[in-house]
């Protein structure tokens, strides 16, 4: 609303609008439209824009299509109720099949990298390892990977964050010391970064090195071009060769469709729209899939929840919002054995929080009140190592895709043990109470009460609360056929010219949040890519100084 | 507690078939909306729900009426982002709590939403929380979802919970 914000913040989108960036806004069209191109690429988040970068420094011709807005910095107001519908899949309301579990992606130009935490770790070895031996993908060991880490982390700025801890992050240390769980410090991909705590709301300052302020922009200053608000609806498919990409453009709400729509043409398509939309696009184009693989081992790093009550302030909505991290019980029994965890500490406010705590009423009043003194902790499941974690599958509901992930008693006892350990952590950090996100739990006054009461616990589905930010996997990679759609080149194996360049490449979870391991992969898949289409070495991107905030 | 105020849920596989017909049948009496549309019983249930899910965060005396209309909008402007689809499945709840023999069966709310007080709402929606049948609990969650989240998103329910909202500078 107000003017001072554009004021004093530069914003790189619209001072690229200024400068004459190629897009389309599919709210826009007057007419259908045909648009041709060397390669399209689908998506703008992690994938995408890596991906949009390094082709279009290639010398590429590149459409980039994208089913959200064009937002920046001058529209991100810090403000739940604005940022949740214009820049989430479905409102940040999007769910599994059977409501089992919510889902927090992105959905605006940057994709989810415009609203993550900024949270920056590689691909943890065991995971690469374990894609190694269980699906053949050979030379994605963590020293092959090193420099393309390396590459992203200092295109994206990703590095220690200089300031101390929030509260919310420091209660997961100091509780962890307590007990003598080890625990680090989170890498964030910010410069300039303000300690805010807004990061998931759209950075108002621009300090978060997301897509949008990166990637995208190159992209569009070498001649890209950028369509908005235009749903990859089906690519046109002859024998082995994708001839075209129907796209629907949606009204400016991004709810309906307006009526036009676009057709995209291209050498290559690039397919990275996250691993929901992405599977879904391709099952909605009957892309051959000849083991009836597509869609499926889907996963989520299924997250719980637990509320600390502290008696001090703890004013989780304030600082950098992930900064603390435990890997102690990814580290506890065998990647293969029972699921193990991740810890980690979510930013909270007040619609995030009033949503993911269970109840209503007074009861649900009296937690609201404590809101200053809440300690929020996640644990997320590492999914997908185990015979009885196989994860989810996307499949069309009336054209859209939808996820069924069934929560099975493996999972269960993860989340059993994941409960337990945060209320335990809690209470060594100080916690005057501690509360599960449980339909049947209440705010406990003891660890031994909570132990007691959280190993009662009916662990079901709709009783315990399940949360996913990172929706992985669907079009796994690997090493033959009948364990991937995906070649280790990125290439869907039988479409001669079509790739996939997003997390649903991921054979499983990949223990830890992310966007480094996507960007990591995606830039070597467009740097082959690169070679492969131009016959020239790939260009290395680089950061430019202009998009450091001021 | 348990007998005369559960003897509605004896429901069961009966009220799971009205809930999927019960929303099929309000559909077809409409105009076939594609996007969600917020009327007559089914806002009068709305209205009956937000005070029972606010219990303890809305204001007491004047301000009242006021701030359930306006966690009402709030409902309906949340509802009006969500994919067609999704639209869809709500307005198919909203159409079954707006037709009196499913309200009854379901809810146990005899008469109309108007006169159904904070209490007897409480109660479905807590059997409802941890009913036997998925589709209730998931109407359930809708409700929860939707009524708290539009509440906490108005500013004027900030200072309630101390939270201080964006920099003013920047938002």
């Amino acid at each position: 609303m107000s003017a001072q914000a554009t004021g004093f913040i530069p914003d790189p989108v619209q001072q690229g609008i200024a400068r004459g960036w190629r897009i389309v806004d599919g709210a826009r069209l007057e007419t259908d439209r045909t648009l041709d191109a060397d390669v399209v690429i689908v998506g703008s988040g992690a994938g995408g824009g890596v991906t949009a970068e390094i082709l279009a420094l290639a010398g590429l011709g590149v459409v980039i299509v994208e089913e959200g807005a064009l937002r920046s910095s001058r529209d991100f107001k810090m403000r739940e109720a604005e940022a949740y519908p214009s820049l989430y899949q479905e409102s940040a309301a999007r769910q599994t099949a059977d409501k089992g579990v919510k889902i927090l992606q992105g959905r605006t130009v940057g994709g989810s990298t415009t609203v993550n935490w900024t949270s920056s770790f590689r691909t943890p070895a065991p995971t690469l390892d374990y894609w190694r031996s269980q699906f053949g993908l050979e030379g994605f060991d963590a020293e092959a990977m090193a420099p393309w880490f390396a590459l992203m982390e200092a295109r994206l700025g990703v590095g220690d964050w200089q300031a101390a801890p929030n509260e919310n992050n420091a209660l997961l240390k100091r509780g962890a010391d307590k007990l003598g769980i080890s625990s680090g410090l989170i890498r964030r991909n910010v410069k300039g970064c303000w300690n805010l705590g807004y990061c998931g709301m759209g950075c108002p300052t621009n300090a978060k090195q997301s897509m949008l302020v990166t990637t995208i922009p190159s992209a569009l200053d070498h001649g890209a071009m950028l369509v908005t608000r235009a749903r990859a609806e089906r690519f046109e498919i002859e024998g082995e060769r994708v001839q075209g990409l129907l796209c629907t453009a949606l009204q400016a709400d991004g709810v309906a469709p307006s009526g036009r729509q676009l057709r995209l043409r291209a050498k290559h398509y690039v397919v990275a729209g996250g691993a929901i939309n992405s599977p879904a696009l391709l099952l909605r184009s009957n892309a051959p899939d000849p083991y009836a693989l597509l869609g499926t081992r889907t996963f989520l790093h299924p997250t719980l929840i637990s509320a600390g009550i502290f008696p001090q302030r703890v004013d989780a909505y304030a600082g950098a919002p992930q900064t603390v991290y435990s890997d102690h019980f990814l580290h506890t029994a065998p990647i293969d054995g029972p699921l193990g965890y991740k810890l980690e500490a979510p930013p909270l406010h007040p619609v995030l929080l009033s949503t993911t705590m269970n109840g209503f009423g007074a009861d649900h009043a009296a937690m609201m009140r404590q809101f200053p003194h809440i300690q929020g902790m996640l644990a997320l499941l590492r999914d997908g190592f185990h015979a009885e974690s196989r994860g989810g599958s996307v499949r069309l509901k009336g054209g859209a895709g939808v996820l069924d992930y069934p929560l099975n008693d493996f999972l269960w006892d993860g989340a059993r043990r994941a409960l337990l350990t945060m209320a335990e952590i809690q209470f060594a950090a100080g916690a005057s109470a501690v509360r599960p996100a449980h339909e049947s739990a209440r705010a406990y006054a003891s660890w031994t009460e909570a132990k007691a009461a959280i190993a009662a616990l009916p662990q079901a589905l709709h009783m315990t609360r399940v949360a996913s930010a990172h929706v992985m996997g669907g079009c796994t990679m690997a090493g033959d056929a009948r364990r991937g759609v995906v070649a280790p080149d990125g290439r869907y194996r039988d479409l001669a010219n079509l790739s996939v360049h997003d997390g649903s490449l991921f054979p499983t979870s990949i223990g830890a949040n992310p966007q480094l391991s996507i960007y990591g992969l995606a830039a070597r898949l467009a740097s082959g890519l690169a070679r492969e289409l131009t016959g020239r070495p790939a260009p290395r991107p680089q950061a430019a100084p202009g998009e450091m905030a001021s | 507690m348990e007998t005369s105020r559960r003897s509605f849920l004896k429901a069961g596989a009966i009220g799971a078939l009205v809930l999927a017909v019960g929303g099929g049948i309000y559909r077809a009496t409409q105009s076939a909306p594609e996007r969600f549309v917020l009327d007559g019983e089914a806002r009068a249930a709305l209205g009956a729900i937000v005070p029972a899910i606010l219990s303890g965060a809305l204001p007491a005396g004047a301000g009242r009426q006021a701030a359930i209309a306006a966690a009402v909008d709030g409902v309906h402007a949340a509802i009006a982002n969500l994919p067609l689809p999704v639209q869809q499945e709500v307005q198919d709840l909203f159409g079954l709590l707006a037709l009196a023999p499913a309200r009854r069966l379901l809810t146990g709310i005899a008469g109309g939403w108007s006169k159904a007080s904070e209490a007897e709402v409480a109660r479905f929606l807590q059997d409802w929380r941890l009913h036997r049948l998925a589709l209730l609990r998931t109407a359930y969650g809708a409700l929860h979802d939707l009524v708290l989240g539009a509440w906490y998103a108005q500013p004027a329910s900030w200072r309630a919970i101390g939270y201080p909202g964006p920099l003013p500078e920047l938002s």
